[in-house]
């Protein structure tokens, strides 16, 4: 079978870097499986809890680079519990003991200590990149030990976590003799920070290309910053007051003009529109402008910079833009592939900033646009079906309208049509979020062409179990699928179990999924985790809090709904870490 | 038209203020809570329905951006409010408060010494304790005199404070704020 010899297999391997792709080559031989599982130094795990932390390490002895996901994906909304679980120490303790070279890890959802965070900084001599993804339970402290002892650190990217400030001073215990900064990112930290050790260590970093700053750190000191490092090429702005006509102020502006390199913008985390024009300078460079966390910045100012952006790709940016403002970027826009509009104001009236005109602009000037995510109050079916015929591209499709089952405003139908327009047009479409009015007709249409389609979340939608079975039958590449307050049932849960274990994972919250089909479906499939998490004795205002709820056992009447599922394909067995309210069946 | 159980529920027609309808608390009104507030809602600049926020997980906006978007300046605003007399010092939170007659009622609450109002509205009758702070130029104020707005901006500790002595203190009753600082926008 092999005309060459494992050296030289393993080399053209070497060029093959998809996951999915080495996942495929393993699978050709066993030859092929045992030189691409020798040699296979980066891992990515989608649920941690799919596999053990062992079995990866005895298949993979080689990783240096490991990327976990641990809670589903509507944890982001409140709707799983605190304590579910997700702990990322048992990995880092597998890793320690049988020597792993650790040097890149990747997290995403999970729990993280600070204990976690010291065993890493002293079990593995070599490492050089952490990047934690909407992580919690770690402090300043965790932090400490990474700065101090690390000392080959390339990469500290901190991104939208939950971190409990203890004045930990931090950044002072990056050693003087560290110098391989590329990546620091610590916008989500809400404490103080020691300027004069930040200025220092940007001043000792030559290779600093991404720094995001938090709050803390003001105008003055972003200019001093920015003048160590005229080098970056992603800036994230801490705060961004000051006098405009202070000597500060005119320092900055030409700092900021030395920073030809600088392609990604960010943070703004407090900001005074009238210090924007400091900015302008970058504009025509940058590639991606992150503002949905700058708040205060009224539709006026943001149109002026935009007209600035002409080579924006990626924008982020808050409903306050409205669809006028959206407008300017679709004419000034050319290029852009992403855009995410967030609600200012989620739960206010409708100052309605943003509806489906906004969007409809949008496509007739970007037609590169392939990923969106949508906040607004209204959506029609004609502007969809617009939409639809303009942008063909669309990988990423999400649209939040504010109230969930709210119907064509023109027409008071649903938005079957237009949804369905969208996954006939779109033929590469991989991620899809619905909202609005929507029948078990939308579900026909996903079934029918959304061939390409790996994650779809539901909320609100449909009308009978056939919604459901519509998808699990028709789209063959589905992955991940998230249903929320859908009158989707046992029938639709039971009708091709099988299907699980081609996915990651199946939730279902707020549905008409009864305890006994969960028991069912669980007995029929071992090698499935059938979760279920009981937290209806909660208030609403204890669950918004990620509050504790009680213990649930499967020993209730099988006729009883359950209240949340959470079902994913697994090697590993049932977890021996889940809290008293989850119930593996 | 009667729903029957249908979930037809989301088509009957109501009279009544949106925001009216039940507030969510167990798990079976949960899932009617859209329904519920769909009813010919289909004006664009109808009025916030309040029982929407009661909803978990509602707009799917992540929490920390959630957390990120609230209040302006989206710090939470931690007082010492201390009262003469008393021996430890209280807390108090004025990013959670609307206005001056919540702050007022949760300082009466925490020291349970009640009048304070009185003492807000009108100088000259009122109970004895009044209720001053201390502003970023290190005055103290009378709670009340500035906007809202400002005086989260520039409150940094509040005071109970008995009336006669308040009137020792000589407390400035206006000032120009705006002197040598420029204003800040009002986005």
């Amino acid at each position: 079978m092999n005309y060459f010899p494992d050296e030289v297999i393993e080399h053209v391997f070497d060029y093959v870097t998809s996951h999915q792709d080495r996942n495929s080559i393993s699978l050709v031989c066993k030859s092929w499986y045992r030189i691409e599982r020798l040699s296979r130094q980066r891992v990515f795990i989608g649920n941690c809890y799919s596999i053990s932390p062992d079995k990866v390490i005895e298949r993979f002895p080689a990783i240096r680079s490991l990327s976990l996901k641990g809670k589903p994906h509507f944890a982001d909304f409140n709707l799983v519990p605190y304590d579910w679980g997700g702990h990322v120490y048992p990995w880092i303790v597998a890793m320690a003991k049988s020597k792993v070279n650790l040097e890149e890890l990747r997290l995403k959802r999970m729990v993280v200590s600070d204990e976690s965070l010291e065993l890493i900084s002293s079990s593995f001599a070599n490492f050089t990149s952490l990047v934690l993804v909407s992580c919690e339970g770690f402090t300043t402290n965790g932090l400490k030990a990474v700065a101090a002892n690390c000392s080959l650190l390339r990469e500290l990217d901190l991104q939208e976590n939950e971190v409990e400030d203890h004045r930990s001073q931090w950044l002072n215990h990056f050693p003087e003799s560290s110098t391989s900064l590329v990546t620091l990112n610590f916008s989500c930290l809400k404490g103080e920070i020691n300027l004069a050790a930040l200025e220092r260590l940007v001043a000792r970093s030559p290779n600093l290309k991404t720094l995001r700053v938090n709050r803390a750190v003001t105008l003055d000191s972003l200019q001093k910053i920015l003048s160590w490092a005229p080098q970056l090429m992603d800036l994230g702005v801490g705060s961004f007051i000051h006098d405009p006509d202070s000597e500060t102020f005119y320092k900055l502006k030409n700092t900021i003009v030395q920073c030809k390199s600088i392609k990604s913008l960010s943070g703004f985390l407090e900001v005074a529109p009238y210090c924007l024009p400091a900015i302008y300078p970058v504009c025509s460079n940058l590639t991606s402008l992150n503002l949905s966390y700058a708040l205060g910045i009224p539709a006026s100012e943001l149109i002026k910079l935009i007209r600035h952006c002409k080579r924006l790709q990626r924008l982020w940016i808050l409903d306050c833009i409205g669809d006028k403002g959206l407008e300017v970027v679709a004419s000034n826009c050319k290029d852009l592939q992403e855009l995410r509009v967030f609600p200012s104001d989620p739960f206010g009236a409708g100052n309605t900033v943003v509806t489906e005109e906004g969007l409809v602009a949008i496509s007739f000037g970007c037609k590169k646009l392939n990923s969106l995510l949508y906040f607004c109050h209204q959506m029609t079916n004609t502007a969809l079906i617009t939409v639809a015929n303009n942008c063909p591209n669309f990988v990423r499709f999400r649209l939040c309208i504010l109230d969930p089952t709210k119907a064509d405003p023109l027409t008071q139908q649903p938005l079957d049509e237009g949804f369905g327009a969208i996954v006939q047009s779109c033929k590469g479409l991989k991620r899809l979020s619905l909202s609005g009015l929507l029948t078990d007709k939308v579900f026909l249409y996903i079934g029918m062409y959304a061939e390409q389609l790996e994650m779809l979340s539901v909320a609100f939608a449909g009308n009978s179990d056939k919604g459901m079975i519509y998808v699990l039958n028709g789209c063959k590449k589905l992955r991940k699928l998230e249903v929320r307050d859908s009158p989707f049932g046992d029938a639709a849960l039971l009708a091709d179990p099988g299907k699980y274990e081609t996915m990651r994972s199946l939730w279902m919250s707020s549905c008409e999924v009864t305890l006994g089909a969960c028991k069912a479906l669980a007995r029929k499939m071992p090698m499935l985790n059938v979760e279920i998490i009981d937290d209806s004795e909660l208030t609403v205002d204890e669950a918004l809090c990620g509050g504790a709820p009680v213990a649930v056992t499967a020993d209730g009447d099988d006729k009883q709904k359950v209240e949340k599922m959470y079902l994913y394909r697994t090697l590993a067995g049932p977890r021996n870490d889940a809290p008293e309210f989850v119930c593996t069946l | 038209m009667e729903g029957g159980g249908l979930g037809l529920e989301i088509t009957e027609l109501r009279l009544g203020l949106p925001g009216a309808t039940a507030v969510v608390t167990g798990k079976s009104e949960k899932k009617r809570a859209f329904s519920d507030l769909t009813d010919g809602d289909d004006d664009r600049k109808a009025a916030a329905p309040v029982a929407k926020s009661q909803v978990v997980g509602w707009p799917p906006v992540c929490s920390y951006r959630r957390k990120n978007a609230t209040a302006e300046g989206s710090k939470s605003r931690c007082m010492k409010v201390s009262m003469d007399g008393a021996i430890y010092l209280r807390k108090i939170d004025l990013s959670l408060h609307k206005g001056y007659s919540e702050l007022v009622t949760a300082v009466e609450k925490l020291f349970e010494c009640y009048g304070l109002g009185e003492g807000l509205k009108d100088e000259e009758r009122g109970e004895r304790n009044k209720l001053i702070y201390e502003d970023k130029d290190g005055d103290w104020m009378l709670v009340g005199d500035v906007p809202w707005k400002m005086f989260i901006e520039s409150c940094k500790r509040l005071r109970v404070m008995k009336r006669s002595e308040a009137k020792d203190l000589g407390l400035s009753k206006e000032r120009d704020f705006l002197r040598g600082t420029f204003q800040l926008k009002d986005c």
